[in-house]
């Protein structure tokens, strides 16, 4: 006999210290929220990898389209005078 | 990150995302991968590509997985307690592993089931160095030494591969695996500097691993019908015979470190190529276990479908009861 | 060195061999899983309790080695003395049987080790104090995980609910032994190196009740109760073979380096 149904898969995010965001590390099974902490901590954290867990079901991220890609995000590379580096400050003033 | 694949039902606006035919989307697709950009798992990729990778993931994922049964066999018989603490940790790895491998092959839209059916109906192959049996604690040294050795070679050149789950669930393998071979090396340090039973174990487990390890990089270039699609789309960068000349030319030092002799006659130190030359692998010998005659191809097969079908009713259980508590939630709310 | 001192050593030096004994021999079953879990992500769970027994183990064995004073290292305590010398609880040498049989062994284990642990961490030797506050976060975690093993498969399926009733009938009877004391248990107790373990079982039956009650299940009907591994080395026949298995190296090449 084999299982019928597949434990979900579940994305996990790890803080791997204090005062940092929570990363993507990967993704495991899990059948609940409960047991996908535990196998989270087991599998991604067994080096002292991070100091907390979020777990979301696989099934409720919501991406953008790779076919969206040139539309959503190369708009942004001509707006160079979001930067800094864009303005020009003479040498000697400081602390600007 | 797998299973998000919105399917953006009721879009209006058809005229804009017509599919441009499949040629110029692969001339694109390789343009991609020509400029050493990574193949994430919404882009689209031609077919060929995809199974591809999920071939070569998922074997790669049985290979960490069955590979956790020779070194389970010792264990229970670790003859210290730092060394079966190390061991546990070490076997503990290769079942993370094998989970993060299947979840990469999980983005490009198979599930961790159909791919285990493929592995227990013998459709799937793992790596066939696990079908040779582990007779003594040296062998678990010697796997340590030899076998991780010759898969960090391999992983480390699997870093850079073009697609991206992949590439990053080898950076996350080859840094935990660092730890794999240096403890081998250390169980195959104390016995070669050991007691004289204890050199002979050592001597006895090199000349039944070494040949083996050898074969773990695959038949010679020109025997090996996926090379070529696998350079093109940078899913390999070196070949195997580039590879297994590395792993030869790292090793032969350290078994003259240990006192240890390479059971090849013909293995001699090249000074015009810079390498060591060696002589030639027994190809029939690779195929035949390959093809079934191992020592262990049933024992491992069968510990694996076992494994899997008397847990059945284990995850089954977990699964009736998460739905059981997502009921009484949705009724208390 | 006074007599009592002599004596006090003596108690403490078995005591400890005790503890080591119990962590070595449930990590040792654990182990046995590895590989053969119904799914990795309980391999990789399963072994990390398996690690943290034997980090337990061995920190045990080695101040028993140096309390006894003869120069036995940890290796010669876990893998050079007969059975008869192994003080390890009868329940934790059971073989594993299906993934319930494990849990339930585990999670009624884990619940005593908690509160000996707890108890343990309070010790006025420093050095037990230390391992024990250590491994009371382990210990923690290990519940945690068995106990909500017991509700999946108490509220789970029929399958599963069936296997994990017979899972404590068979292994109940092994729990009394938790708490039961003899003289270097009151010795001990007295010293304030260990808790009073007779004090257990109160706080032990209700967090066994409670998550029974969540797996909704009752309390097992088997009334039967054995003991004698932990005080006597009275075992029964499975941890003869585990030894066997376990000390399997050593007894063949005697004396050597690994």
């Amino acid at each position: 006999m084999t299982t019928a149904k597949e434990w979900p898969l579940w994305e996990v995010f790890i803080r791997s210290r204090d005062g940092l965001h929570h990363k993507h590390a990967g993704s495991l099974h899990a059948p609940d929220a409960e047991l996908a902490i535990q196998n989270a901590r087991d599998l991604y954290t067994r080096r002292s990898e991070g100091v907390s867990i979020w777990v979301v079901p696989s099934a409720d991220i919501v991406a953008s389209e790779p076919a969206d890609k040139d539309s959503l995000f190369d708009p942004a590379a001509s707006k160079v005078y979001r930067h800094p580096t864009f303005y020009t400050v003479p040498d000697e003033v400081t602390n600007i | 990150m797998a299973g998000s694949d919105s399917s953006q039902q009721g879009s209006d606006r058809p005229e804009l995302v017509a599919a441009p035919d499949e040629a110029a989307m692969e001339t694109a697709f390789q343009a991609r991968i020509d400029a050493e950009t990574r193949i994430e798992p919404r882009d689209w990729m031609p077919d060929k590509y995809r199974k591809f990778m999920i071939r070569q993931i998922s074997q790669h994922a049985h290979s960490e997985y069955v590979g956790m049964l020779p070194e389970g066999n010792w264990i229970t018989r670790a003859p210290t307690l730092r060394r079966k603490a190390a061991l546990l940790a070490k076997i503990q790895d290769e079942a993370g592993h094998a989970a993060y491998l299947y979840s990469a092959a999980e983005t490009l839209g198979t599930t961790r089931d159909q791919t285990l059916e493929d592995l227990h109906s013998g459709k799937a192959k793992y790596s066939s160095i696990f079908n040779y049996p582990v007779l003594t604690w040296a062998d678990i040294g010697t796997i340590g030494w030899l076998v991780d050795g010759a898969a960090i070679v391999n992983q480390v050149a699997l870093c850079r591969t073009s697609y991206g789950p992949y590439a990053r669930a080898m950076v996350r393998i080859c840094k935990e695996e660092s730890f794999h071979q240096r403890q081998g090396f250390e169980i195959i340090t104390t016995l070669a500097h050991g007691a004289p039973e204890q050199k002979e174990m050592a001597q006895d487990a090199l000349n039944r691993w070494w040949w083996p390890a050898l074969m773990m990089f695959g038949p010679h270039d020109a025997d090996s019908p996926n090379s070529e699609i696998a350079f093109k789309w940078k899913v390999k960068r070196q070949s195997n015979d580039q590879l297994r000349q590395r792993f030869v030319d790292m090793t032969v030092p350290q078994a003259e470190f240990l006192g240890l002799k390479v059971p090849d006659p013909d293995l001699t130190w090249n000074a015009e190529t810079g390498h060591y030359d060696f002589g030639p692998i027994d190809w029939d010998e690779f195929w035949r276990v390959v093809k079934g005659d191992g020592l262990c191809n049933r024992d491992r097969l069968a510990a694996r479908r076992t494994a899997h079908e008397d847990g059945a009713w284990v995850r089954d259980a977990a699964m009736a009861h998460a739905a059981k508590k997502r009921a009484a939630k949705q009724d208390a709310a | 060195m006074t007599a009592s001192a002599t004596d006090h050593d003596a108690a403490l030096f078995r005591y400890l061999l005790r503890l080591g004994d119990t962590s070595h021999v449930l990590c040792h079953r654990l182990g046995e899983w590895c590989g053969h879990g119904p799914i990795m992500e309980e391999d990789i769970a399963l072994t990390n309790v398996a690690l943290d027994l034997i980090g337990q183990a061995r920190l045990f064995y080695q101040y028993a080695g140096e309390v006894e004073g003869k120069g036995r290292s940890e290796d010669e305590l876990a893998f050079l003395r007969p059975e008869r010398d192994f003080n390890n609880l009868l329940l934790v040498e059971q073989p594993n049987g299906d993934y319930a049989h494990t849990m339930a062994r585990q999670f009624l284990f884990d619940a005593w080790n908690l509160l000996l642990f707890r108890g343990l961490a309070q010790s006025k030797d420093a050095r037990i104090a230390e391992i024990a506050a250590k491994a009371v976060k382990e210990i923690t975690y290990h519940r945690r995980h068995s106990s909500s093993w017991v509700i999946r498969m108490g509220d789970g399926t029929e399958v599963s609910r069936t296997r994990i009733v017979a899972a404590f009938e068979q292994l109940m009877g092994f729990t009394p032994e938790f708490f039961h004391m003899d003289d270097i248990d009151r010795q001990m107790a007295e010293a304030g190196i260990g808790p009073d373990l007779a004090a257990l079982r109160d706080p032990w039956m209700a967090d066994v009740e409670a998550v029974l009650a969540e797996a909704t299940l009752d309390w097992p009907s088997a009334t039967w109760s054995v003991m004698g591994g932990r005080h006597e080395g009275r075992h029964t026949e499975h941890l003869g073979h585990l030894l066997a298995e376990m000390q399997s190296t050593q007894r063949q090449y005697p004396g050597l380096n690994w």
